[in-house]
């Protein structure tokens, strides 16, 4: 029988290891998946892991893995801040919509002006609009005690309706030969999020990741700020005996979380996406609560997470083309890692003891 | 006496880190009210505990009524004639007396036999209970009744008690003594856990006294004083409180006509409190807990606001402001609850002086944290209280309750408040980390300070407190000078003994 002793203190050394146990164990889990699918799994975990990253293609690939993992980070270091919280904001991928629209909708506006400010104003426009769509649950779980969880979740769908609507009508391209979807901003210099150095997938989206996890990391390790947040997670009464208003504390956390998400989607439809369609928004937004999670609401765990995640992604395409993989294959083996992830933190705060245990 | 009912040798049962219980061996006669006497973390609930089938031991035997007796479960204890009474009840509020009992018995007959039976028991030892009331809306001294009545339903040869006494007024006190000898003379041989000794010396006929796990002492505490069963408890003679030096000065904190909703659906509201503190002076506030304590903590400490002009501090009306603005002023608060809210149970010792200490030290500079100034304070804290531990990096959880109490405490102290309210400080705490607890509340006032002791424990708020009220069902009494009131008198300002006014005594 195993017996599960907690410990004293939580263990450093198992708090770096267990991320990396869990991807071990996720690469032996899916090897068993694909060959249950009739692949060779140690040519498919290669294809994932292996291939974007030093392959033959490999050149391409890297630079898609900063463009794939700049919006993960992005929106995994304001939803941490928020988890270690206790606020749990699950409606990214709605604000990273707002987000997106509120910076093209600016962009359009101006079309086709050219201007320094243009560009400043849309980053503007992006945190705001996805700060507007996050205070909407705070506002409501303090003046009514609605849940945050519950309503962030559902205005992503009102946010989905929205992106299909102002798709299909009013930034719908008037020389788009009728297609649904806006005017591509990759061809409106003052608005475009262009690649900062060729082939690194570096844009400003990416800058921003890089900024925002180190001033949460620093928010969050040597601000009182930081820590009234982390008190207000573990004890919630300790947190109001140390003068922590709740209110204020869900507003500032939506709020934050809503503004970097929307900055992630308006950088992404300046830059590698280009424009606004019915299926802009790819899901960055709910893969970086996973993100977030795997990175420990960690900034730089969030840094790594995010890496790794945007690799899976792009192996996990890669698998898809070359080896037939199901797309559902796919999903199984990213949620594969998560599930090992959170089981395996168990190590961290408990200590494993074999034989026969007693009371 | 004749023989024993029950029987211990060699009973051992270690945990990782710390041997329990070692090779204790008592023995207890039908009819005998036996005390089990030690400090906190002496082993007397680990050894109930296995007596009652929750723990097993390592090694050792049990002998009950001549028979070996190996109990794997609680249940097994109840079917031998062992019954046991909590210290923390375990009783649901939303439903009735009688439903409760029900809940506890293996058969439960129909509810109109059951709701006979509990009136028949409760009225013959002299504990009325109405089967048909909410639990929900009874006192501490009331559930408590529930709790024996369902055990005395199964016709128990030995009734375990632990700590009855704590949540009880005096009068309340004297009634289940009254129950407790009665049913002492009808054969029940009683097992009470206890560290009030002069409880234990009016009540019990033997008592076995536990120190570090081992059995350390017997004797019949009627033939030795409280000071010299205290001596072996602890192991050593302890120093008096030193209560001198302290002049009363000019009114600090006043607390006028005071009303608060109830935090909690079942928790009392707080009911037109007032009372004034001066510099230099302790104000005891006793009284059994959930009667209003926590409440008039949190309208203190400023994690409730109240309405205005209810609160005020040098003539200034507070009633609005946070903790920190509070802090600012002087007013400093350590609630009762240790782990979730005194402290961060996850958070290092360094982290949990933070919590409460960068309004009057400078722990952050521009809010930025200073971590070696904060751990500094942390030292400070544990070399200034004997808090006993590696150092400022462990988390909170992992100290004893004496020793973060001692740190709780310490980090207030050490801010120099003017004023401290402190709930329950010694709930818990060895006796001798108790005396340094109450010692240093007591230097604190020495220096100026005013301070508010909620406790329980009414012999700590006699032996520091200048001025004594007691909260009772949400009212503040008038506070009077501990100095010449007798314990009757406390008891009646403590609401006398609850449901007790139409039984005959």
């Amino acid at each position: 029988m195993i017996t599960l002793i907690k410990r004293p203190t939580p263990s450093r050394f198992w708090s770096f290891t267990t991320p990396v146990l869990a991807v071990i164990a996720t690469m032996i889990a899916g090897g068993v998946l694909f060959s249950i699918l009739g692949k060779d799994p140690v040519q498919a975990i290669k294809v994932i892991f292996w291939d974007p990253l030093l392959g033959p293609n490999a050149a391409y690939f890297r630079g898609q893995l900063l463009v794939k993992a700049g919006p993960l980070i992005l929106i995994a270091a304001g939803l941490a801040v928020g988890f270690r919280a206790g606020i749990w904001n699950i409606g990214a991928e709605g604000q990273y919509i707002m987000g997106a629209l509120a910076g093209a909708s600016v962009a359009l506006a101006a079309y086709p002006a050219e201007s320094h400010w243009l560009f400043p104003a849309m980053v503007v426009a992006g945190a705001l609009g996805g700060w507007i769509w996050g205070m909407i649950p705070a506002v409501l779980k303090v003046l009514f005690g609605t849940s945050e969880i519950l309503v962030s979740l559902m205005l992503v769908y009102v946010a989905q309706n929205f992106l299909a609507w102002a798709a299909f009508g009013p930034l719908k391209n008037p020389e788009g030969y009728g297609f649904p979807g806006s005017r591509n901003l990759q061809q409106y210099p003052s608005a475009h999020n262009p690649e900062l150095f060729a082939g690194t997938g570096m844009h400003w989206g990416v800058v921003a990741a890089l900024i925002a996890v180190i001033a949460t990391y620093v928010l969050m390790q040597r601000h009182i700020a930081g820590f009234r947040i982390r008190v207000a997670g573990e004890a919630p009464r300790a947190a109001r005996f140390a003068g922590v208003l709740p209110a204020n504390l869900v507003m500032f956390c939506l709020g934050l979380s809503g503004a970097l998400a929307g900055l992630a989607g308006m950088f992404e439809v300046s830059g590698p996406s280009g424009q606004i369609t019915d299926s802009f928004n790819a899901g960055y937004g709910f893969t970086a609560i996973i993100v977030a999670f795997l990175g420990r609401l960690n900034a730089i765990g969030i840094l790594l997470a995010g890496l790794l995640m945007a690799l899976t992604y792009i192996g996990g395409d890669m698998a898809q083309l070359m080896l037939g993989l199901p797309t559902a294959a796919i999903q199984v083996f990213q949620g594969m890692l998560l599930f090992f992830l959170l089981g395996f933190d168990l190590l961290t705060h408990y200590r494993l003891r074999l034989g026969k245990g007693s009371k | 006496m004749t023989g024993s009912l029950l029987k211990i040798e060699g009973l051992t049962k270690a945990y990782p880190g710390v041997v329990a219980n070692d090779g204790v061996g008592f023995e207890v006669a039908p009819g005998e009210v036996h005390a089990l006497l030690g400090e906190n973390g002496a082993g007397k609930s680990t050894l109930v505990k296995m007596i009652y089938g929750l723990v097993k031991p390592d090694a050792g035997r049990m002998t009950f009524q001549g028979r070996p007796y190996t109990p794997a479960e609680p249940r097994a204890a109840r079917a031998a004639g062992v019954a046991m009474v909590f210290q923390h009840f375990s009783l649901f509020e939303a439903l009735n007396v009688a439903e409760n009992v029900a809940l506890g018995m293996e058969n439960p007959p129909p509810m109109g036999d059951l709701a006979e039976r509990i009136r028949a028991i409760s009225t013959a030892y002299g504990l009325p209970l109405d089967p048909a009331r909410t639990v929900g809306d009874l006192s501490a001294g009331e559930r408590q009744r529930v709790e024996i009545i369902r055990c005395l339903l199964q016709d128990p040869k030995l009734l375990i008690m632990d700590e009855p006494t704590s949540v009880l007024t005096p009068q309340e006190v004297e009634i289940l003594f009254h129950t407790l000898r009665k049913l002492a003379a009808e054969g029940t041989a009683i097992l009470y856990i206890s560290h009030k000794l002069e409880e234990i010396r009016s009540l019990c006929d033997g008592a076995t006294i536990l120190r570090g796990g081992k059995v350390v002492a017997s004797c019949i505490p009627r033939e030795k004083s409280a000071r010299e069963l205290a001596e072996l408890m602890v192991g050593g003679e302890f120093a008096a409180t030193d209560r001198a030096g302290r002049v009363s000065g000019a009114t600090i904190l006043e607390v006028d006509h005071l009303n608060l909703p109830p935090m909690t659906q079942f928790g009392p509201a707080l009911k037109n409190v007032s009372f004034s503190l001066a510099a230099g002076e302790v104000l005891g506030i006793g009284g059994v807990a959930g009667n209003g304590q926590e409440e008039l903590l949190a309208t203190l400490s400023g994690e409730r606001p109240s309405g205005a002009g209810t609160v005020s501090l040098h003539g200034q009306d507070i009633s609005d402001l946070g903790p920190n603005d509070r802090r600012r002023l002087g007013l400093l608060a350590a609630p009762e609850e240790r782990l979730g809210h005194a402290a961060v149970p996850n958070l290092s010792l360094t982290e949990n002086a933070i919590l409460t200490g960068t309004v009057r030290r400078p722990l952050t500079r521009n809010g930025f944290l200073n971590m070696g100034a904060a751990r500094r304070f942390a030292e400070e804290i544990i070399k200034g209280f004997d808090v006993r531990t590696p150092g400022p990096h462990v988390a909170a959880r992992a100290l004893s309750g004496g020793n973060l109490q001692k740190f709780v405490i310490g980090r207030e102290v050490l801010q120099s408040p003017e004023v401290l309210v402190v709930n329950q400080p010694t709930w818990g705490v060895d006796a001798a980390a108790a005396a340094a607890i109450r010692q240093s509340l007591l230097d604190l006032a020495a220096k100026g300070a005013a301070v508010i002791v909620i406790s329980q424990d009414l012999d700590e708020l006699m032996e520091i407190a200048d001025r004594f009220c007691a909260l009772n069902e949400g009212r503040l009494s008038e506070p009077r000078p501990t100095e010449g009131l007798t314990m009757e008198e406390i008891g009646l300002m403590l609401g006398g003994a609850h449901g007790m006014q139409e039984a005959a005594l």
